[in-house]
């Protein structure tokens, strides 16, 4: 186990400095912040006299420092927009997000999971070809388009729920709803041929032929089992789940951290880019990690062999 | 679930059930599938046809403002005529015309983006498969970070930095891609170098880059094919995501994400703005993942994408 988690962390070392470099070099090498921030009609002098107070007449890798220093203080410097610091602006924008990217995993789930394991338990009937249907259809569906059709339909022309905002339950539901439609499709193929392969397993035998009720059998021997594939592949989906969150957000003004990145992108404030960019792969990389770590407590196979 | 819940599947024997009439099940099951993928492929080959031809086929100038027609809505509808099928938009632009326009943005740049990524990702793949050890720890850690990144997020940045355009986005959703194709080849890549005939063309003094490109990579093609397929979806949904922020192809050049963009100011009173490019983005990706399931499945029903 020890050396397992030594692997482990070695690669969440690799990961958080590449992700540093990545966000580093969307500002600093790709573009020039000083193109940026200053007008181009301003004399050549103004440019440079702010490329010396940015410290970007230094080498790259000087610079680069000084960033990843600063970056693991929590200090990305202040927003050029708003004056306040960056990483307060983020972390204040933070609870929506987690909020609704939960409610989203919730929705997916109670679709997914009847679904799924319905499939699963009847493969090859009209159900599972309808289930598979059903998938193929939702993972095509661009999730924004889905939620302006909600608004129409519910917000519109029903007036049942709001459009968009935040703060009562009601506000939830169409995001959470679209972000779900969004992850569904995927948790439920998972389902699907993880109970197929558990069902097929020697010890799903053994207990029916201990004579265990078909019920007991799904529930509590093969269901636990097959829930470790969905586990695993959802913290690696993550990432996925936080971009389908992000699209989300923009469809229904939520005031989360995509609403913020999107609006601080428009107005070219780098430093909240950089800021949230960061964090939020950072959440991933330790949602990542806990997942590895979780999954490798439950099952001994991994840590031995993987 | 209660007992005789199709009781053939839940017997003890999991061998023999391929055997005899069941074989000739299974190959009118492929059958029966395929046939919705060739069903989607000739929907798809019609999509693009029309975006291809669509200076013949488009009714109007996807460009020509008609003030007085703004608003109009589709021909079934009150109001609605039969100049216009699906209706006109703010300023009185032909809707259906615009969306045959507008799904040359998005072929082209999901087409592009794809050969982008495949290219890196079946180029670091192969190295990292091929050559294995510090190559593949470099590149597995550089794939391992890109997929931690959330592409939506990552694609938005710089694009800002950028400046939105059709080739910056081609460019950046293609290097954003990568990932997927350099696992699969890599694995593939890990298990053939093994293989004698890769051993042979080592012995007979093969340079790597030949045996690479010579030996290895003609036995990638279909997974390489197959994800290409289904990605290209993926990326025509993104890049109508991007559009629809404004971070894409720029108006007044009609783009089914941006049209939705801008139907959404008017999905009080007009839903038929934001409604018809979301389905023709709909119907789109709906065939391409028909047609990428279908050639998986055709190619190597067990493959696991």
């Amino acid at each position: 186990m020890r050396r397992y988690l030594g692997r482990q962390t070695l690669q969440l070392v690799a990961v958080i400095l590449g992700i540093s470099l990545l966000s580093f070099s969307i500002l600093h090498v790709i573009g020039d912040p000083v193109v940026l921030m200053v007008p181009e009609t301003a004399p050549r002098e103004e440019h440079e006299r702010i490329r010396k107070l940015l410290g970007l007449d230094q080498p790259v890798w000087v610079q680069y420092w000084r960033f990843a220093s600063r970056a693991a203080q929590g200090d990305f410097g202040k927003s050029w927009y708003a004056d306040m610091p960056a990483f307060g602006l983020v972390l204040e924008r933070m609870p929506p997000t987690i909020y609704l990217t939960l409610a989203g995993l919730g929705v997916a789930l109670l679709l997914a999971l009847p679904l799924g394991t319905v499939a699963a338990l009847r493969r090859h009937s009209s159900i599972d070809t309808l289930c598979t249907m059903v998938a193929v259809a939702g993972q095509a569906t661009p999730i924004f388009w889905l939620g302006i059709m909600l608004i129409i339909v519910f917000a519109v022309h029903l007036r049942w729920l709001p459009a968009s905002g935040y703060g009562t339950w009601q506000h939830f539901v169409m995001p959470a709803f679209t972000l779900g439609v969004f992850l569904a499709p995927i948790t439920m193929r998972l389902v699907r041929s993880g109970l197929i392969d558990v069902l097929s397993s020697d010890y799903v035998k053994t207990a029916r032929a201990k004579g265990l009720a078909e019920g007991a059998v799904v529930v509590k021997h093969a269901f636990r089992n097959a829930c470790l594939p969905v586990i695993t592949v959802l913290g690696l989906q993550f990432g996925q789940l936080l971009g389908g969150a992000i699209i989300t957000e923009a469809v229904f003004a939520w005031p989360g951290v995509a609403t913020l990145t999107v609006d601080s992108i428009r107005n070219q404030d780098f430093p909240v880019v950089q800021c949230a960019v960061v964090l939020l792969a950072l959440i991933i990389v330790a949602v990542n990690f806990l997942v590895d770590v979780l999954v490798a407590v439950i099952d001994p196979r991994i840590r031995v062999s993987g | 679930m209660k007992a005789g819940a199709t009781p053939g599947e839940l017997e003890l024997v999991p061998a023999p059930v391929t055997a005899g009439g069941a074989q000739g099940r299974v190959l009118l099951r492929r059958a029966w599938r395929l046939k919705w993928g060739l069903a989607a492929g000739v929907l798809l080959a019609v999509v693009v046809a029309l975006t291809v031809l669509a200076g013949w086929v488009a009714p109007h100038d996807p460009l020509a403002v008609n003030i007085r027609h703004r608003l109009a809505p589709p021909a079934w509808m009150d109001g609605g005529t039969r100049a216009h099928l699906l209706g006109t938009d703010q300023v009185g632009r032909d809707v259906l015309s615009r969306i045959v326009y507008g799904g040359r943005v998005s072929l082209a740049v999901g087409v592009g983006a794809v050969l982008v990524s495949a290219t890196i990702g079946v180029a670091l793949g192969l190295a990292a498969g091929y050559f294995g050890g510090r190559t593949d720890w470099t590149t597995m850690t550089l794939v391992n970070v890109m997929l931690t990144f959330p592409f939506v997020l990552l694609a938005l940045a710089v694009i800002a930095v950028l400046g939105p355009s059709l080739t910056n986005m081609i460019i950046v959703l293609g290097v954003a891609g990568w990932p997927i194709y350099c696992r699969v080849v890599r694995t593939e890549a890990l298990a053939l170098r093994e293989r004698e005939f890769v051993l042979a063309a080592r012995a007979l003094g093969m340079s790597h880059t030949r045996i690479m490109l010579r030996e290895l990579l003609p036995n990638l093609v279909s997974p390489v094919v197959v994800i290409a397929t289904l990605q290209v979806a993926q990326v025509i949904i993104l890049e109508s995501f991007l559009s629809f922020l404004g971070l894409g192809v720029q108006p007044p050049t009609p783009a089914w994400g941006n049209m939705l963009g801008e139907g959404r100011v008017y999905m009080l009173n007009s839903w038929w703005i934001a409604a018809f490019p979301g389905l023709a983005i709909f119907v789109t990706t709906l065939t391409i993942n028909l047609v990428g399931n279908a050639l998986r499945d055709w190619v190597d029903p067990h493959m696991k994408l």
